[in-house]
């Protein structure tokens, strides 16, 4: 199989291109914005005991135009896509979207036969950049998330991974 | 080189040489406090909610500005459909320009000041109300209904809260009688008790009641009325995000919002060290005065007392940010036109008395 082509690497600036890789990757700036129960989990990752503040994404923007990242923190209703899909067009390049609980990335508990309310995956409305399972996932798989998302821009990754034994 | 030396401060080639000196170091200061004010406050902010704050980033956290910076410059640039393309991308640039045009009479230290204006204090008056205007182009040329909304508090805000503010400069006024801000420091020579915040109460060198007993009063006013015109929280109307969802910048991205943040760094650092050099003797030792034959040397010293006492002050903007809550929008009116305004007319009244008072006797 061939490997696909990134058609944003085609033209490189070398050291440039790192600059700013590092810098987008230093300063994440989440969009404020929760749906359902991860969002309070969401919540607990910014304050005292885990403190995202420490990879400087603590800068939760109210306006989509200032973010860059949007943490889709929940289940996502067929009534509340549109607004989602709306918020996502608002924000301007370069964005990622961090898909975090079951429900965001496939619906979670909510798939069963006939169901006829629930969007299953945030990735049927738009790309989906980094997926955190769990439900709720811990503050610490977000933060690892947010790690994860840094690893793509920069291609580095920030602290050695842990193995588990 | 003395020759160069010689040449570039004679007459008409200094005025020039001042000139260029004064952009180039005002371009450094307002963007270094721009972004390093910044880092305070958001390690600041860490540190009042027991967590760390900005560390990754460099030693501290060093390097969380230029990463910002970077990261805002490289955003896309978008004029929202409908909006006032000229305005909308004008108004960045009126509002980091009035900030920038008050530095211009500030003394930081003896001889260190750009422009020895005799109305300096007018002068930072008069710029500091353009930046109310730019805030309301913003909010207005951006084309949506919750910027516009902010806008119009902007005005209100800054209209209620910009009269206390100029009356207690008055009183400020009448006891140093003069707007010359670098003749108002020289006035409070000799130490702390010679600063206008103690020298209102009782003048010790004359030897009788000052021109303003309630003069500590007269400053907190100062200084809240200086924090509800830099839109600093407990006051930040113009970006209330729990209502506005990002007040009058909410439809700039990147640099743009980034120069809105610049200037409101850049206000509160103006504010400051108006609230420093009219109270808190500006370059003036807390102990004594520093010996005229130290020439630079001195003036070194000065700026760094004037430094030492502003920065507290812009320490203190930042706790106060992130101790008290957001007030309602009729509470901020009401402490204004029910409180600081009867107040400050109370301590208008007392000054014009009491500095007759000595003469009766």
């Amino acid at each position: 199989m061939e490997t696909p082509v990134d058609t944003s690497q085609i033209v490189k600036f070398a050291t440039l291109d790192d600059l700013l890789a590092l810098g987008r990757a230093n300063s994440l700036w989440p969009l404020t914005f929760g749906l359902a129960c991860c969002a309070i989990e969401m919540m607990a990752t910014g304050m005292a005991r885990f403190d995202l503040s420490r990879f400087g994404a603590e800068v939760f923007r109210p306006s989509p135009r200032q973010a860059d990242v949007m943490i889709v923190a929940g289940t996502v209703n067929k009534k509340m896509a549109p607004a989602i899909k709306t918020l996502y067009d608002q924000m301007l390049e370069p964005k990622w979207v961090i898909a975090l609980g079951n429900c965001a990335i496939c619906g979670g508990p909510f798939v069963y036969p006939n169901q006829y309310s629930v969007v299953e995956g945030v990735d049927k409305l738009f790309p989906v950049d980094v997926y955190v399972p769990g439900c709720p996932p811990r503050p610490e798989a977000l933060i690892e998330g947010i790690l994860e998302l840094e690893k793509k821009l920069t291609g580095k990754r920030r602290f050695p991974e842990v193995k588990i034994p | 080189m003395s020759a160069i030396f010689d040449y570039l401060t004679q007459e008409p080639v200094w005025f020039y040489v001042r000139l260029v000196l004064f952009l180039v170091g005002t371009l450094a200061f307002v963007g270094a406090n721009a972004a390093y004010l910044v880092w305070v406050e958001r390690k600041g902010a860490g540190r009042f909610q027991r967590r760390p704050g900005p560390d990754e980033a460099g030693p501290w956290g060093l390097l969380q500005p230029p990463a910002d910076g970077i990261k805002l410059m490289a955003k896309q640039v978008m004029t929202p459909p409908g909006a006032d393309a000229l305005l909308f991308r004008l108004a960045p640039a009126l509002v980091l320009m009035p900030p920038m045009m008050c530095l211009a009479v500030i003394p930081f230290g003896d001889k260190l000041l750009a422009c020895d204006l005799n109305i300096g204090l007018l002068l930072v008056f008069a710029f500091g109300s353009i930046n109310v205007m730019a805030l309301m182009l913003g909010g207005w040329a951006s084309r949506n209904k919750y910027a516009i909304i902010s806008a119009a508090r902007v005005v209100s805000q800054n209209v209620a809260y910009e009269i206390p503010m100029l009356l207690v400069v008055i009183t400020l006024l009448m006891i140093t009688g003069t707007m010359n801000l670098n003749e108002i420091i020289h006035q409070q020579a000799g130490g702390f008790w010679q600063w206008n915040i103690v020298r209102g109460i009782w003048d010790f060198q004359a030897g009788h009641i000052g021109g303003n007993i309630l003069v500590p009063v007269t400053f907190l006013i100062f200084y809240t009325c200086m924090l509800a015109e830099t839109n600093r929280a407990p006051f930040d109307m113009a970006e209330a995000e729990s209502e506005l969802v990002a007040g009058a910048f909410t439809e700039y991205a990147g640099m743009g919002f980034g120069v809105f943040f610049m200037a409101e760094y850049a206000n509160i650092v103006v504010g400051c060290a108006l609230a420093t050099l009219l109270f808190l003797g500006g370059w003036q030792s807390p102990i004594g005065t520093v010996p005229a034959e130290w020439g630079w040397w001195g003036t070194l010293l000065g700026t760094g007392f004037f430094f030492a006492k502003m920065y507290f002050l812009i320490f203190c903007v930042v706790w106060i940010r992130w101790t008290f809550p957001r007030t309602q929008f009729y509470n901020l009116l009401n402490l204004s036109w029910k409180i600081l305004i009867p107040v400050s007319l109370v301590t208008l009244l007392l000054t014009a008395g009491l500095l007759k008072l000595p003469n009766l006797f």
